[in-house]
């Protein structure tokens, strides 16, 4: 789909049940008018568009790619008196692209906390494909997140504007930005090889993978590489990596890696038990000096 | 049989042989020359196989957490109860105090008090890896499964290896009024009561 001036392709951003955070944390991209200068944006919730949400509810508004954001429920969510599972049905028939953006919307989220039985993500549940999904499969694209990373979503609107093919995974994630974990790119990763863990937030030193709950190595998502406001993330101020990109999140104790008598309950990513036990068990036996000092010395 | 085969068979060969010499004689009281000269082979010959006998000591207490790694693996590949596996192990231990004490004698009575000897390339569980694993194994398994009690996991290894070590010691002086298998029934139920959540 190459696009010309006259003919961009038409955006419009649905809510179902959200925080807005999505919807916020883009309206924070530096690029964000740019972006959406390839588009028609034909509606959003807050930034200023051609039709209503009077209009959309009524039916008669064109939609090429739809982005969704907030969680679902089949019955009992009403916007202006109507189903908003009816409404969004309407247009995912009509659009070339389907984008759930944020975790809500891919999976279920924090909302699916409340009704765990009712409400899901549009297409998946958890990580249970919805009925819904056999009809939108071909062009779903998922971003999950909470929120997700505006260069994220730019990404993929620039992708889809200039006709390119987006690769994605099983869940239909785009592997460009969640082929690899959060682990990845993580400037502790030296103190997680060697487990040196950091026995308080916010320091410098230490992996925050035993003591605080990190769960960025087993959570695929770009947070240290395309880093938050061009500049962080969790990991680099020493918070622990949530898993908000998911399907189980929020998992119970943020703050806590469950461990099996000082085992982790889940091991990183594709690698087998006996072999991260075997090299753990080795590396700690090392006291390596340098991994204990301060990096920069404030006192001075 | 190719070289690299005969070399395999050799080195494995010396290694057997030093842990008998070790176990029985001591780390300090036996000489390279006494394993060469047991072997029938020439004191130069040996040093291409290990540089010198720290190393070989070394060699040998990985060699003995590996076949020990090994039978322990075994019990934990098996869909049975953490009750029926901790019986598995100590079954294990005994047994191989049985039928191989020099292994066991060279773990409790080389390798724990020679420490300088194995303080420099086998820090910490370096050597001991292929043992300490599968006993990871074991317990990340049982508290999963909720039948042991989640806790620190060298409180709970303190605690299982200290009792199967101690008993093997008391067996090593001569002091246990019974074989050693008579003990597997009261001593896997000890374990488990004390690790059972
Ligand atoms: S803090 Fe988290 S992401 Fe960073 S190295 Fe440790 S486990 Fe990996
Ligand atoms: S670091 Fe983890 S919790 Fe934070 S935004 Fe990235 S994926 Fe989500």
């Amino acid at each position: 789909m190459i696009l010309q001036s006259r003919n961009k392709p038409k955006l419009l951003w649905l809510q179902s049940i959200t925080c807005n955070g999505n919807t916020h944390s883009f309206l924070n991209h530096p690029e964000l008018f740019s972006i959406l200068s390839h588009f028609e944006l034909v509606h959003h919730p807050v930034l200023e568009s051609a039709y209503t949400l009077e209009n959309v509810i009524k039916g008669e508004v064109p939609c090429d790619l739809l982005i969704v954001e907030g969680a679902f429920k089949e019955e009992g969510f009403l916007k202006s008196g109507v189903e908003v599972s009816s409404v969004l049905k309407k247009y995912a028939d009509k659009a070339k692209y389907i984008i759930s953006a944020g975790t809500c919307a891919t999976f279920g989220g924090i909302f699916k906390e409340n009704d765990p039985e009712e409400i899901s993500g549009f297409c998946f549940d958890g990580e249970e494909k919805t009925p819904r999904y056999e009809s939108y499969a071909s062009k779903l694209i998922s971003l999950p997140g909470c929120p997700i990373h505006p260069r994220w979503l730019s990404y993929l609107l620039l992708m889809i504007a200039s006709g390119n093919k987006v690769p994605l995974d099983t869940l239909h994630r785009p592997v460009e930005l969640y082929g690899y974990t959060v682990h990845t790119g993580c400037t502790r990763n030296e103190y997680f090889e060697w487990k040196i863990d950091a026995k308080q937030f916010g320091v410098k030193e230490g992996c925050l993978f035993y003591e605080q709950g990190c769960q960025g190595p087993y959570t695929r998502g770009s947070c240290n590489k395309i880093l938050w406001n061009d500049t962080s993330s969790k990991t680099r101020v020493g918070t622990p990596c949530f898993g908000c990109t998911e399907p189980g999140f929020p998992q119970a104790g943020l703050y806590r890696t469950k461990t099996h008598m000082g085992i982790p309950a889940t091991m990183p990513l594709g690698i087998p038990r006996r072999a991260y036990l075997t090299l753990t068990g080795v590396v700690k036996s090392f006291k390596i000096k340098r991994f204990t000092e301060r990096l920069m010395e404030y006192d001075k | 049989m190719k070289i690299a085969e005969k070399k395999a068979l050799k080195r494995e060969s010396i290694i057997q042989t030093a842990l008998q010499l070790f176990s029985a004689n001591g780390f300090h009281k036996t000489t390279i020359p006494d394993i060469a000269a047991k072997l029938h082979m020439s004191v130069g010959n040996l040093y291409n196989y290990f540089s010198s006998k720290d190393i070989l000591a070394q060699e040998i207490i990985k060699y003995t957490s590996e076949v020990l790694g090994e039978e322990i693996r075994k019990i934990n590949m098996q869909d049975i109860s953490a009750r029926e596996k901790i019986r598995g192990i100590v079954t294990v231990y005994f047994t191989m105090a049985q039928e191989k004490p020099e292994m066991i004698e060279y773990f409790l009575r080389v390798y724990l008090s020679n420490r300088e000897v194995f303080s420099d390339g086998c820090e910490g569980m370096v050597c001991v890896s292929g043992f300490i694993t599968e006993i990871m194994i074991f317990f990340d398994d049982a508290v999963a499964s909720g039948e042991l009690r989640n806790q620190d996991f060298f409180s709970a290894f303190g605690l299982f290896m200290g009792y199967l070590g101690g008993m093997v010691f008391l067996k090593g002086e001569g002091v246990l009024p019974k074989e050693i298998e008579y003990y597997i029934d009261d001593i896997s139920r000890n374990i488990y009561n004390a690790l059972k959540a």
